[in-house]
Protein backbone atom coordinates (compact mmCIF):
# COMPACT_ATOMS: atom_id res chain seq x y z
CA UNK A 1 0.00 0.00 0.00
CA UNK A 2 2.77 2.74 1.08
CA UNK A 3 4.77 1.57 -2.40
CA UNK A 4 1.49 2.48 -4.25
CA UNK A 5 1.16 5.70 -2.41
CA UNK A 6 4.71 6.61 -3.36
CA UNK A 7 3.95 5.39 -6.60
CA UNK A 8 0.88 8.19 -6.78
CA UNK A 9 2.92 10.93 -5.58
CA UNK A 10 5.64 10.42 -7.97
CA UNK A 11 3.40 9.67 -11.02
CA UNK A 12 1.90 13.68 -10.19
CA UNK A 13 5.50 15.35 -8.79
CA UNK A 14 7.79 14.30 -11.75
CA UNK A 15 5.12 16.33 -14.28
CA UNK A 16 4.34 19.19 -11.86
CA UNK A 17 8.15 20.08 -11.63
CA UNK A 18 8.47 20.08 -15.38
CA UNK A 19 5.27 22.13 -15.94
CA UNK A 20 6.01 24.56 -13.13
CA UNK A 21 9.66 25.10 -14.29
CA UNK A 22 8.12 25.87 -18.19
CA UNK A 23 5.93 27.92 -16.36
CA UNK A 24 8.40 29.95 -14.62
CA UNK A 25 10.42 30.18 -17.59
CA UNK A 26 8.40 31.66 -19.79
CA UNK A 27 8.10 34.98 -18.00
CA UNK A 28 11.60 35.97 -18.18
CA UNK A 29 13.83 35.56 -20.98
CA UNK A 30 17.19 35.05 -19.10
CA UNK A 31 19.58 31.84 -18.61
CA UNK A 32 19.23 31.79 -14.75
CA UNK A 33 17.55 28.75 -13.63
CA UNK A 34 14.60 30.25 -11.67
CA UNK A 35 12.20 27.34 -12.20
CA UNK A 36 14.17 24.76 -10.25
CA UNK A 37 14.65 27.00 -7.48
CA UNK A 38 11.22 27.70 -6.90
CA UNK A 39 10.13 24.63 -7.70
CA UNK A 40 12.78 23.10 -5.16
CA UNK A 41 11.49 25.76 -2.52
CA UNK A 42 8.17 25.11 -2.70
CA UNK A 43 9.06 21.09 -1.90
CA UNK A 44 10.74 21.73 0.51
CA UNK A 45 7.95 23.82 2.18
CA UNK A 46 5.53 20.84 1.55
CA UNK A 47 7.48 18.56 2.56
CA UNK A 48 8.30 20.40 5.62
CA UNK A 49 4.36 20.11 6.08
CA UNK A 50 3.73 16.86 5.84
CA UNK A 51 6.72 16.02 8.22
CA UNK A 52 5.30 18.27 10.28
CA UNK A 53 1.91 17.32 10.36
CA UNK A 54 2.11 13.55 10.10
CA UNK A 55 4.51 10.96 11.21
CA UNK A 56 7.00 9.85 8.28
CA UNK A 57 5.63 6.05 8.63
CA UNK A 58 1.79 7.31 7.56
CA UNK A 59 0.25 6.65 4.35
CA UNK A 60 -0.07 10.99 3.75
CA UNK A 61 3.54 11.08 3.92
CA UNK A 62 3.86 8.38 1.33
CA UNK A 63 1.84 9.97 -0.98
CA UNK A 64 2.69 13.56 -0.71
CA UNK A 65 6.47 13.47 1.35
CA UNK A 66 8.32 10.44 -0.16
CA UNK A 67 6.32 10.40 -3.68
CA UNK A 68 5.35 13.81 -4.64
CA UNK A 69 7.77 16.30 -3.00
CA UNK A 70 10.95 13.87 -3.56
CA UNK A 71 9.69 13.85 -7.35
CA UNK A 72 8.60 17.47 -7.69
CA UNK A 73 12.55 18.71 -6.33
CA UNK A 74 15.51 17.28 -7.64
CA UNK A 75 19.16 17.74 -6.81
CA UNK A 76 20.59 16.32 -10.23
CA UNK A 77 19.09 19.29 -12.47
CA UNK A 78 20.14 22.09 -9.22
CA UNK A 79 23.46 20.24 -9.34
CA UNK A 80 23.99 20.15 -12.99
CA UNK A 81 22.61 23.68 -13.32
CA UNK A 82 25.36 25.06 -10.81
CA UNK A 83 28.10 23.35 -12.98
CA UNK A 84 26.44 24.93 -15.77
CA UNK A 85 26.74 28.06 -15.09
CA UNK A 86 30.21 27.56 -13.41
CA UNK A 87 31.53 26.24 -16.89
CA UNK A 88 29.87 29.31 -19.18
CA UNK A 89 32.47 31.40 -16.56
CA UNK A 90 29.38 32.72 -14.60
CA UNK A 91 30.64 32.00 -11.35
CA UNK A 92 28.64 34.21 -9.52
CA UNK A 93 25.43 33.23 -10.75
CA UNK A 94 26.12 29.97 -9.79
CA UNK A 95 27.28 31.01 -6.30
CA UNK A 96 24.24 32.80 -6.55
CA UNK A 97 21.93 29.54 -7.55
CA UNK A 98 23.23 27.60 -4.97
CA UNK A 99 23.28 29.56 -1.51
CA UNK A 100 19.58 31.39 -2.80
CA UNK A 101 18.62 27.53 -3.45
CA UNK A 102 20.08 26.19 -0.04
CA UNK A 103 19.36 29.04 2.57
CA UNK A 104 15.76 29.21 0.69
CA UNK A 105 14.90 25.63 0.90
CA UNK A 106 16.42 25.58 4.32
CA UNK A 107 14.21 28.61 5.39
CA UNK A 108 10.94 26.82 3.57
CA UNK A 109 12.03 23.43 5.60
CA UNK A 110 12.62 24.97 8.92
CA UNK A 111 8.73 27.40 8.26
CA UNK A 112 6.71 24.08 6.34
CA UNK A 113 7.26 21.72 10.04
CA UNK A 114 6.69 24.58 12.09
CA UNK A 115 3.12 25.39 10.73
CA UNK A 116 2.37 21.67 10.29
CA UNK A 117 3.16 20.67 13.79
CA UNK A 118 1.16 24.36 15.04
CA UNK A 119 -2.09 23.13 12.34
CA UNK A 120 -2.38 19.40 13.07
CA UNK A 121 -0.80 18.25 15.78
CA UNK B 1 41.22 20.39 -22.50
CA UNK B 2 37.72 20.24 -24.22
CA UNK B 3 36.27 17.27 -25.94
CA UNK B 4 32.94 18.46 -27.45
CA UNK B 5 31.67 21.55 -29.31
CA UNK B 6 32.00 24.64 -27.00
CA UNK B 7 29.14 26.35 -25.13
CA UNK B 8 25.90 26.41 -26.55
CA UNK B 9 25.99 22.55 -27.27
CA UNK B 10 24.97 21.90 -23.75
CA UNK B 11 22.10 23.71 -21.74
CA UNK B 12 22.32 25.36 -18.73
CA UNK B 13 18.53 23.84 -17.14
CA UNK B 14 19.07 19.94 -18.24
CA UNK B 15 14.79 20.03 -17.79
CA UNK B 16 14.13 22.55 -20.06
CA UNK B 17 16.07 23.87 -22.72
CA UNK B 18 16.52 28.11 -22.59
CA UNK B 19 17.86 28.35 -25.72
CA UNK B 20 15.08 27.02 -27.59
CA UNK B 21 11.95 29.17 -27.23
CA UNK B 22 9.11 26.28 -27.71
CA UNK B 23 10.65 24.24 -24.82
CA UNK B 24 8.94 27.31 -22.20
CA UNK B 25 5.68 26.89 -24.14
CA UNK B 26 4.44 23.89 -26.21
CA UNK B 27 2.95 21.02 -24.14
CA UNK B 28 3.73 17.35 -25.41
CA UNK B 29 1.82 15.12 -23.60
CA UNK B 30 4.15 12.14 -25.20
CA UNK B 31 6.75 13.86 -22.97
CA UNK B 32 4.75 14.32 -19.47
CA UNK B 33 3.87 10.40 -20.15
CA UNK B 34 7.55 9.95 -20.50
CA UNK B 35 8.49 12.39 -17.59
CA UNK B 36 5.91 10.79 -15.10
CA UNK B 37 6.28 6.95 -16.00
CA UNK B 38 10.33 7.56 -15.22
CA UNK B 39 9.80 9.87 -12.20
CA UNK B 40 8.40 6.92 -10.29
CA UNK B 41 10.65 4.48 -11.22
CA UNK B 42 13.12 6.96 -9.99
CA UNK B 43 10.87 7.42 -7.07
CA UNK B 44 10.89 3.96 -5.98
CA UNK B 45 15.05 3.41 -6.66
CA UNK B 46 14.86 6.45 -4.05
CA UNK B 47 12.44 4.71 -1.58
CA UNK B 48 14.07 1.24 -1.90
CA UNK B 49 17.44 2.57 -0.88
CA UNK B 50 16.45 5.22 1.83
CA UNK B 51 14.24 1.98 3.39
CA UNK B 52 17.30 -0.27 3.46
CA UNK B 53 19.50 2.11 5.03
CA UNK B 54 17.97 4.50 7.76
CA UNK B 55 19.44 7.51 9.35
CA UNK B 56 19.24 7.36 12.99
CA UNK B 57 18.23 10.69 14.38
CA UNK B 58 21.06 13.28 14.53
CA UNK B 59 22.97 10.96 12.23
CA UNK B 60 24.78 11.67 8.65
CA UNK B 61 21.74 10.96 6.17
CA UNK B 62 23.69 8.65 3.77
CA UNK B 63 20.98 7.43 1.89
CA UNK B 64 19.97 10.23 0.36
CA UNK B 65 23.72 11.84 0.05
CA UNK B 66 24.24 8.55 -2.05
CA UNK B 67 20.88 9.17 -3.80
CA UNK B 68 21.68 12.69 -4.89
CA UNK B 69 25.64 12.28 -5.50
CA UNK B 70 25.02 9.14 -8.28
CA UNK B 71 21.98 11.00 -9.50
CA UNK B 72 24.01 14.14 -10.09
CA UNK B 73 27.23 11.46 -11.80
CA UNK B 74 24.38 10.40 -14.22
CA UNK B 75 23.01 13.58 -14.83
CA UNK B 76 26.06 14.98 -16.41
CA UNK B 77 26.91 11.68 -18.49
CA UNK B 78 23.35 11.89 -19.79
CA UNK B 79 23.17 15.28 -20.82
CA UNK B 80 26.41 14.73 -22.96
CA UNK B 81 24.77 11.86 -24.58
CA UNK B 82 22.05 13.13 -25.27
CA UNK B 83 23.08 16.25 -27.15
CA UNK B 84 26.07 14.56 -28.73
CA UNK B 85 25.37 10.96 -29.10
CA UNK B 86 21.84 10.44 -29.33
CA UNK B 87 20.08 14.01 -30.30
CA UNK B 88 17.29 12.81 -32.18
CA UNK B 89 15.97 10.47 -29.44
CA UNK B 90 13.21 12.92 -28.28
CA UNK B 91 12.03 11.15 -25.44
CA UNK B 92 15.41 9.91 -23.89
CA UNK B 93 15.85 12.88 -21.75
CA UNK B 94 12.51 13.63 -20.88
CA UNK B 95 12.30 10.05 -19.35
CA UNK B 96 15.71 9.66 -18.37
CA UNK B 97 16.60 13.09 -16.94
CA UNK B 98 13.85 14.69 -16.05
CA UNK B 99 11.89 11.61 -14.44
CA UNK B 100 14.18 9.12 -13.65
CA UNK B 101 17.06 11.41 -12.14
CA UNK B 102 14.80 13.86 -11.20
CA UNK B 103 12.86 11.01 -9.44
CA UNK B 104 15.17 9.58 -7.35
CA UNK B 105 17.53 13.01 -6.78
CA UNK B 106 15.88 14.80 -3.74
CA UNK B 107 16.52 18.70 -2.88
CA UNK B 108 13.42 18.54 -0.36
CA UNK B 109 14.28 15.87 1.69
CA UNK B 110 17.82 17.08 2.10
CA UNK B 111 16.52 20.49 3.09
CA UNK B 112 14.39 18.36 6.01
CA UNK B 113 17.42 16.38 6.78
CA UNK B 114 19.39 19.14 7.62
CA UNK B 115 16.67 21.50 9.60
CA UNK B 116 15.73 18.14 11.25
CA UNK B 117 20.01 17.66 12.04
CA UNK B 118 19.74 21.18 13.47
CA UNK B 119 16.84 20.73 15.71
CA UNK B 120 18.52 17.64 16.78
CA UNK B 121 21.25 19.56 18.20
CA UNK B 122 23.86 18.08 15.76
CA UNK B 123 24.35 21.73 13.76
CA UNK B 124 27.67 20.75 12.93
CA UNK B 125 26.86 17.12 11.33
CA UNK B 126 24.09 19.55 9.67
CA UNK B 127 26.72 21.86 8.14
CA UNK B 128 28.59 18.94 7.20
CA UNK B 129 25.86 17.68 5.29
CA UNK B 130 25.13 20.84 3.74
CA UNK B 131 28.29 21.46 1.83
CA UNK B 132 29.33 17.88 1.79
CA UNK B 133 26.72 17.24 -0.33
CA UNK B 134 26.96 20.07 -2.31
CA UNK B 135 30.27 19.82 -3.17
CA UNK B 136 30.20 16.24 -3.96
CA UNK B 137 26.92 16.97 -5.86
CA UNK B 138 28.81 19.07 -8.36
CA UNK B 139 32.29 17.07 -8.25
CA UNK B 140 30.23 14.77 -9.38
CA UNK B 141 28.30 16.64 -12.37
CA UNK B 142 31.67 17.58 -13.67
CA UNK B 143 32.71 14.12 -13.47
CA UNK B 144 30.23 12.76 -15.20
CA UNK B 145 30.62 16.00 -18.28
CA UNK B 146 34.07 14.53 -18.16
CA UNK B 147 33.83 11.01 -18.53
CA UNK B 148 30.68 10.95 -21.21
CA UNK B 149 32.81 14.02 -23.38
CA UNK B 150 35.99 11.63 -23.41
CA UNK B 151 33.91 8.72 -24.44
CA UNK B 152 32.01 10.98 -27.23
CA UNK B 153 35.39 11.86 -27.88
CA UNK B 154 37.03 8.72 -28.52
CA UNK B 155 33.65 7.41 -30.29
CA UNK B 156 33.63 10.15 -32.32
CA UNK B 157 36.61 10.82 -33.21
Amino acid sequence: MTLLLVVAGAALGAPARYLTDRAIQRLHSGHFPFGTLIVNVVGSLILGLAAGGTATTSGVYALVGTGFCGALTTYSTFGYETVRLLEQHAPRRALANAAVSIAAGLGAAFAGVAIGTAVWH
Amino acid sequence: MRFTRPEPALPTDSDIDLEIPSQRTETHWPVVVAISTGGVLGALARYGIAQAWPTPVGGFPWATFVINVTGCLLIGALMVVVTDLAPRQRLLRPFLGVGVLGGYTTFSTYAVEIRNLIAAGAPGTAALYLLATLAAACAAVFAGLTVARVVTWLVTA
